[in-house]
């Protein structure tokens, strides 16, 4: 591990490589690609929620004027599967449709009006099926049958102590339900892709995503093609926050299949109703827990069983659900739990990844039920917390011990400090101020439940007048990788960072890397070019020992320059004389992740590498006549091992508080049969400028030896700890606690009547 | 139908359809595609355009709507080389994630300026109500317009 040095690099608030093209508006997104004699893709899609798919008009939609191609399940040349986790889901339905919005049948016309035209023209004879539309009613007796035979696709379980015992002995129990909703993704950029033939029968897909090699997966399957023979180039990316890891597979599929049945590019653009409907969402989640704690404050036992509503195919739930269960019982010592957590199905969307991955919706509980069990052992919610935080040498959830990078305490206490002293309680004749706090954890990567998927691949290359070209298998998708990237190859060969390209990522560049999810690509990438780098500084070390008459082990590669103890010699001489001798300054690199563990049996093992920590203390104000709650300021802790861009860094945890603030006050989607009722931003309500508090992002670094200069990912965490925070910040101001997100003025206005009542 | 207006600040005459939106216009006919569509109703400001120096939506002009007057893109903000003030304070403060939203940023802010050259954080914020951001949580953005004021304001 490097030292902090006033000169690198490393912790700086270098400025983002792309912001001026993204501020000139001259960067190019998938919508701003057009070709000469490309075809406009539209998706049929069902229009119930369950049926059986008896016939369409197709014949008709063939002589559309403008129409082009007209693709059902029938005309797939490959598989017919999108594969996921388990690969239920088709690319077009056949026989059944499961679900408002499941894809049927595609269309590829001269024009977006032609092929919008034909679509809506589509007829699909469809025989209703009763469907299954509350997930808590989905493994009742009488439940139609959509998976399986209780409609679970996944049941996991913790399993250490003895609950019973521990709750017979315990001090005081809390118990309580909770309910979290839909949030969706919201990403400002639509899903979008183009697929191009290309010779050899190759087909390129290009788009917005996450995960492009999951998308060469895809494509390769469906339309029957060798993985070499289909490339994916991402394309700048609008946003993504785990909507864009597995459902740019299907629209991909979706417009190579046109491609390939037509033999010219085909576009594919998502309306924003398009997306909102039928793309993946955060799990809706029915939490119950029961906890319980001695009299001194100490942990004594979770239990809880909970459900995640899985929609009408498994796509990433198994993985969602195994995330959830590692965290469900937050970042303490708890010696006795009994955790069970099932993914069910429903006849809904297909919920999928969203930036916490089933850690948010725990967490609302276990950190509610932590501030209820604070609140009756008449202990400070910071205090009670203090006692029963994990700390380095104990033990998790899972029985893992911690090692390094444990910086939990000091969030804890750097949060508190930055917030200092809790504002009055009474602000007006009718508002109130309330502070509540939450502490949480983030197993960073993809940890024991996806470690076949844990490697990543890197090319760096030097080019003759000394500036520096890399290539890495995990995207850009707005959260600053490709900064933080260039960052660590400029500081580990020594060249300026604008002198430092990368790439845009490309299947056909660097070997499968796995996804870009999980908060791993600033670690995993970082990690796989500084092995790219090391061959490339050997070479550059053993030209340059004899240049300086010693030996390479007295050598040091900084900015610009080789320094031996005695006197330096500029990089560039170096460079020159390898050009001169013909010596590879380019250099492959890869990295795995090696030694995470879990039993499926008992929930216990080395789930992750390691954890990212955070503390966020809230501020609010509640208006008690008309329930409406301000969100006044945010101080948000986090551990991040090291922070290779400071802005990048505060640009996350500013960006997930308000995400996070959104989904504990507002954000909601309102499904009725199947049916989603508010597929627009201005029903569909997300925080504006105008809803967001101060934010005061405070950045712990507890360098993690696994990491590249120390860092480890966090760039989902920001957002996970804010929703129970609110909450107990409430609970706090007016006294209610609601189980329930989002907390709505409805809701707080209801709490507060059912509370006067109580009293009076 | 032909219609006339100024475009970046040059005059434009062109045969279009009446019903055409003024977004396509610019992006599929003029190839400015700075212009963003996010949503296609008018609810997250990234085509943020202005039209005689209000800051519009131009998913929901049709062309029409603009003869005789002057709109302003993204690409007509700088003058000549030089980044418009907020979108040089964007780059250093750290405004800018995914980018897709920011045209539209930079229109709203640009139109905020020109009127009040001074204004208070309520009013910034304001400002950009109506244009929706993921990535940043906005605090980057607001202090990026505070700079951009306090610079034009120096230089004038």
């Amino acid at each position: 591990m490097k030292k902090k040095n006033p000169t690198s690099i490393i912790g700086s608030r270098t400025a983002r490589s792309d912001a001026l093209a993204k501020v000139c508006g001259t960067e190019k997104f998938v919508a701003d690609y057009m070709y000469d004699g490309m075809l406009h893709v539209a998706v049929i899609r069902s229009p119930v929620p369950h049926g059986e798919l008896q016939g369409s008009n197709r014949r008709e939609l063939e002589a559309m004027p403008g129409v082009v191609a007209v693709l059902f399940a029938e005309d797939i040349p490959g598989k017919n599967c999108i594969p996921v986790v388990l690969s239920d889901m088709p690319c077009l339905a056949t026989g059944n449709v499961l679900y408002v919005g499941e894809p049927v049948g595609l269309i590829g016309a001269e024009t977006p009006e032609a092929a919008r035209k034909a679509c809506a023209a589509a007829r699909l004879d469809i025989r209703p099926l009763p469907a299954i539309t509350d997930p808590e009613k989905s493994r009742d007796e009488n439940a139609p049958k959509l998976y399986g035979d209780e409609n679970v696709f996944t049941h996991l379980v913790m399993r250490s102590g003895d609950v019973q015992t521990a709750f017979q002995k315990a001090s005081v129990i809390v118990e309580g339900t909770y309910r979290t909703p839909y949030q969706e993704h919201a990403y400002l950029e639509p899903q979008g892709m183009i697929a191009t033939p290309e010779g050899d029968g190759a087909m390129k897909v290009t788009g917005s995503m996450q995960c492009p090699f999951y998308v060469q997966d895809a494509v390769a399957q469906v339309l029957g093609l060798p993985l070499a023979k289909v490339r994916i180039v991402q394309s700048t990316t609008g946003g993504a926050f785990g909507g864009k890891e597995d459902v740019p597979s299907f629209v991909a599929t979706q417009a190579a299949l046109v491609a390939h049945a037509t033999g010219r590019s085909a576009r594919l653009i998502y309306s924003r109703e398009e997306d909102i409907t039928t793309t993946s969402k955060r799990h809706p989640a029915v939490l119950h827990y029961r906890t319980a704690a001695d009299k001194k404050g100490n942990l004594l036992a979770v239990e809880a069983d909970y459900i995640l509503d899985g929609g009408a195919y498994t796509t990433l739930s198994p993985v969602v659900l195994w995330r959830s269960i590692v965290h469900s019982v937050g970042p303490y010592r708890c010696p006795n739990i009994k955790v069970d957590a099932r993914a069910v199905a429903t006849n809904r969307v297909p919920c999928g990844a969203f930036r916490g991955f089933g850690s948010p919706q725990v967490l609302f509980a276990v950190e509610s039920q932590m501030d209820r069990l604070a609140d009756e052992l008449g202990i400070e919610p910071a205090e009670f917390r203090r006692r029963n935080l994990l700390k380095s040498g104990d033990k998790t959830s899972t029985g893992q011990v911690l090692k390094d990078s444990v910086g939990s305490h000091q969030t804890l206490e750097n949060a508190l400090s930055a917030a200092g002293k809790a504002p009055e309680k009474k602000v007006s004749s009718s508002k109130r101020a309330g502070r509540g706090i939450s502490t949480i954890f983030y197993g960073v990567g993809l940890g024991a439940g996806g470690e076949h998927l844990a490697r990543t691949g890197a090319t760096v290359q030097i080019l003759r007048d000394g500036s520096a070209v890399f290539s890495v298998g995990t995207t850009e998708m707005g959260q600053g990788m490709r900064t933080a990237l260039g960052q660590i190859v400029a500081e580990a060969l020594g060249i300026p960072f604008e002198r430092v390209q990368m790439t845009a990522t490309d299947t056909s560049r660097v070997p499968d890397s796995g996804p870009t999810v999980a908060s791993r690509a600033t670690t995993m990438s970082g990690n796989a070019l500084l092995s790219a780098c090391k061959p490339i500084r050997e070479t550059l070390f053993a030209v340059a020992a004899p240049l300086l008459n010693t030996t390479t082990d007295k050598l040091k590669l900084t900015q610009g320059q080789i320094e031996s103890p005695s006197k330096t010699i500029p990089l560039q001489d170096v460079i020159d004389e390898c050009f001169q001798r013909r010596e590879n300054l380019a250099a492959e690199g890869w990295y795995r992740v090696e030694g995470t563990t879990f039993d499926k049996s008992t929930g216990q093992g080395d789930a992750y590498v390691t954890y990212a920590w955070s503390t966020n203390v809230v501020d609010i104000e509640v208006d008690t006549e008309t329930g409406v709650v301000e969100v006044k300021r945010i101080f948000a802790a986090h551990d991040v091992g090291r922070a290779v861009n400071v802005s990048g860094v505060e640009g996350q945890i500013e960006g997930g508080s308000v995400q996070g603030m959104g989904y504990a006050l507002m954000e909601d989607i309102l499904s009725e049969d199947g049916v989603i009722r508010n597929p627009q931003f201005s029903t569909y309500i997300i925080p504006t400028a105008v809803d967001t508090p101060e934010i005061k992002p405070v950045i712990v670094e507890v360098p993690f030896e696994g990491g590249p200069f120390g860092a480890k990912g966090f760039g989902e965490q920001p957002l996970m700890g804010i929703a129970p925070a609110i909450a107990n910040a409430i609970s706090d101001a007016v006294g209610v606690r609601i189980n329930e997100l989002p907390l709505t003025p409805e809701r707080v206005f209801a709490a507060l009547n059912q509370k006067n009542k109580n009293e009076d | 139908m032909k219609i006339s207006f100024t475009l970046n600040g040059k005059p434009i005459s062109r045969d279009v359809a009446p019903d055409k939106r003024l977004i396509d216009f610019l992006r599929e006919d003029l190839g400015l595609i700075g212009t963003k569509e996010g949503c296609g109703k008018g609810e997250c400001g990234s085509c943020t355009v202005l039209m005689d120096g209000e800051a519009v939506c131009s998913c929901l002009l049709l062309c029409a709507q603009v003869q005789g007057r002057h709109i302003t893109t993204i690409e007509g903000v700088q003058s000549g080389n030089e980044l418009h003030p907020v979108q040089q304070a964007f780059i250093e403060t750290g405004a800018v994630q995914c980018g897709f939203c920011t045209p539209g940023f930079v229109m709203s802010s640009a139109a905020l300026l020109e009127k009040n050259p001074e204004p208070n954080e309520d009013e910034i914020r304001r400002a950009v109500a109506g244009n929706l951001c993921r990535c940043t949580g906005y605090s980057k953005i607001v202090k990026g317009i505070r700079i951009a004021g306090k610079r034009m304001r120096e230089k004038s």
